[in-house]
């Protein structure tokens, strides 16, 4: 008998994502996948995964599992009110479970999104080069949707001895703000302006960058809607484009003035001119934000953008020497402390 | 290529070249030309493109490809596409069984355009169609050159599900539902051929620049062509514009 999670309850949406299906939104079809990436990877990267193993995408309120078989996991992403067997259970580490194991996430606590990864992965078929779920399309993910009360959901065989990870953690730094900082109640969205920001004048472009915007309730995986400032287009002839292709993380103001950020289950082409584009290394800051929470954009360079991105490969980067199986072998963690504040430092035998 | 195009940042991770600002034949197609030079020159670090009516969103890994690198590629390509270069947009045909429950709004469509059924059928399957884009969902195609005399405006009170295959009016544009959706188009007619399935290669069967035709059939022929469809054994015709041309 193959190693599976039996679903007791599915929590509020709970879907199987990935990396992300690439190559088809020519034809339509959006990218998907996990909406914070970092987070994903970190969770594949703390069991031994591939970092493009399929996780479950845990929304809210998640989901309480039942274990069959053995197997690791890690939980990531949101801080979320979660147990094992009604015992804490600790996330952004690497946790043992066992036969008739009872895994609980409850509540959101802090951020909105979690990812549980599996050693091994979740084994559901890939559709078009991807195991996520496009709810939407009905394709991907656990039979192409949300997950439900009762459903199997089998574990691929880890391709490492996956007991070797139990435990493995990561350093505090490494745990996104959203997570530690709970007071930082607005959360800073950096943006390249445009495409299509000759369709606003200057006035409506600074009401767009000095406001204050609310997510409202609906808020989805296709997409954010926001509440503020009405972002005016120059005249009613600018309220369209002729539709182009949708960049993730495109900001669209549609004739009511009201933003729409643009996110991975999203429409590929759109009518709405996109003032500006949130940088990739932030989506996953935005993949927290719960309806009700505030959001404001500071445009910056794609120059900086890339470089935020590149800073956020990096730290993934020294995370894979930290939490690589011969970890010991290739790099060594020191913590030092330099005027009272402390620093990781990871010493590379070449 | 001669024409005027511009290339704007659409974030970190994808740029978008501008060839224009108008829904014609002529754009459409250097924007097709422009995305067949990048298939046949792929650069690496692109990740995919989006076709659209008068621009071409260029996705890309800004970890692997710097994007003022692929911004002097994408002007470079710009420089040396040829539209003669590239082969002749193709024309798929789609077979439609017009009318009764599979095209319930065919008697509206004819008497709001004051036409005999039969004509609405033949002023709808005389044309090439080009696809213009894809997007919507997967594999809508948005289709231009419908004769304007068979324009009907869409339903006051959209439908909660149309069933996959449907072929639709709404105001003068014309299409195909590839999956069950709700929606608003005068359902003129149903083709039983699968235009989309996820789990076939290439999942949609037409591309942004080609072109569709819509062949009338029987119910009969529906069924026979149904049943092919489900075992995967029947294949349509796709032939090339130019051929088509040659023998007219």
């Amino acid at each position: 008998m193959p190693t599976f999670f039996e679903v007791v309850s599915p929590g509020f949406l709970t879907t199987v994502q990935d990396s992300g299906r690439f190559g088809y939104r020519s034809i339509g079809m959006p990218v998907t996948g996990a909406l914070d990436q970092y987070s994903y990877k970190v969770a594949n990267l703390l069991v031994g995964n591939d970092e493009n193993a399929a996780c479950l995408e845990i929304t809210l309120l998640g989901p309480t599992l039942k274990v069959h078989g053995s197997a690791v996991i890690a939980l990531t992403g949101a801080l979320f009110q979660a147990t094992l067997n009604e015992q804490l259970l600790p996330q952004w580490q690497a946790v043992e479970v066992k036969e008739n194991d009872i895994i609980t996430i409850s509540g959101a606590k802090v951020g909105a999104r979690g990812y549980l990864a599996v050693a091994g992965g979740f084994d559901v078929p890939m559709v078009m080069g991807s195991r996520s779920t496009y709810i939407g399309g009905k394709i991907g993910g656990f039979q192409g949707r949300p997950l439900q009360r009762g459903d199997k959901l089998e574990i691929g065989s880890p391709s490492k001895e996956p007991s070797q990870h139990v435990g493995k953690l990561i350093p505090i730094e490494y745990v996104p703000k959203y997570v530690i900082n709970a007071d930082n109640d607005i959360i800073t969205l950096r943006v390249i302006m445009g495409p299509q920001d000759d369709y606003f004048s200057k006035k409506a472009v600074q009401n767009f960058l000095n406001s204050t915007y609310i997510i409202t309730a609906e808020s989805d995986r296709m997409g954010y809607r926001l509440e503020g400032e009405r972002v005016e287009h120059i005249s009613k002839n600018h309220t369209q484009i002729i539709s182009d292709g949708i960049p993730l993380g495109a900001v669209q103001i549609p004739g009511d003035g009201m933003p729409i950020i643009m996110l991975a289950d999203g429409q590929t082409t759109g009518g709405y001119p996109k003032i500006a584009t949130v940088c990739t290394a932030d989506l996953p800051l935005l993949a927290q934000g719960k309806p009700g929470d505030k959001v404001q954009f500071m445009a910056i360079s794609m120059e900086e953008a890339v470089y935020l991105l590149k800073e956020q490969e990096d730290r993934l980067h020294k995370l894979r020497l930290v939490l690589s199986p011969n970890a010991s072998a290739t790099a060594k963690h020191l913590r030092v402390a330099v005027d009272k504040r402390y620093f990781d430092v990871w010493v590379e035998e070449r | 290529m001669d024409i005027s195009f511009c290339i704007k940042p659409a974030g970190d991770s994808a740029l978008l070249v501008q060839l224009g600002n108008k829904i014609s034949p002529e754009l459409n197609a250097k924007v097709r030309a422009l995305n067949v030079a990048l298939q046949h020159n792929p650069i690496e670090g692109v990740i995919e493109t989006v076709s659209a009516y008068c621009s071409l969103l260029v996705c890309f890994d800004p970890l692997k490809l710097e994007p003022a690198t692929l911004e002097k590629y994408l002007e470079r390509a710009m420089g040396s596409t040829c539209e003669g270069n590239i082969s002749q947009p193709t024309v798929t045909v789609i077979p439609v069984c017009y009318g009764g429950d599979l095209g319930p709004d065919l008697e509206f469509v004819s008497a709001y355009c004051k036409l005999d059924p039969e004509e609405v059928i033949a002023l709808h399957s005389a044309p090439n169609y080009l696809i213009y884009m894809l997007g919507f969902t997967p594999g809508f195609p948005y289709l231009g050159g419908m004769n304007p005399r068979i324009a009907t405006p869409r339903l006051e009170n959209p439908r909660t599900k149309i069933l996959a295959g449907s072929v639709g009016i709404a105001g003068e544009q014309t299409g195909i539902y590839p999956v069950d959706s709700p929606g608003g188009w005068r359902i003129i007619g149903r083709t039983p051929v699968n235009i989309y399935d996820p789990f076939r290669t290439p999942p949609v069967l037409f591309s942004a620049g080609n072109y569709i035709r819509f062949q009338p059939i029987t119910a009969e022929q529906y069924q026979i062509i149904s049943e092919q469809a489900k075992i995967g054994a029947y294949k349509v015709r796709t032939y090339n514009l130019e051929e088509e041309e040659g023998t007219l």
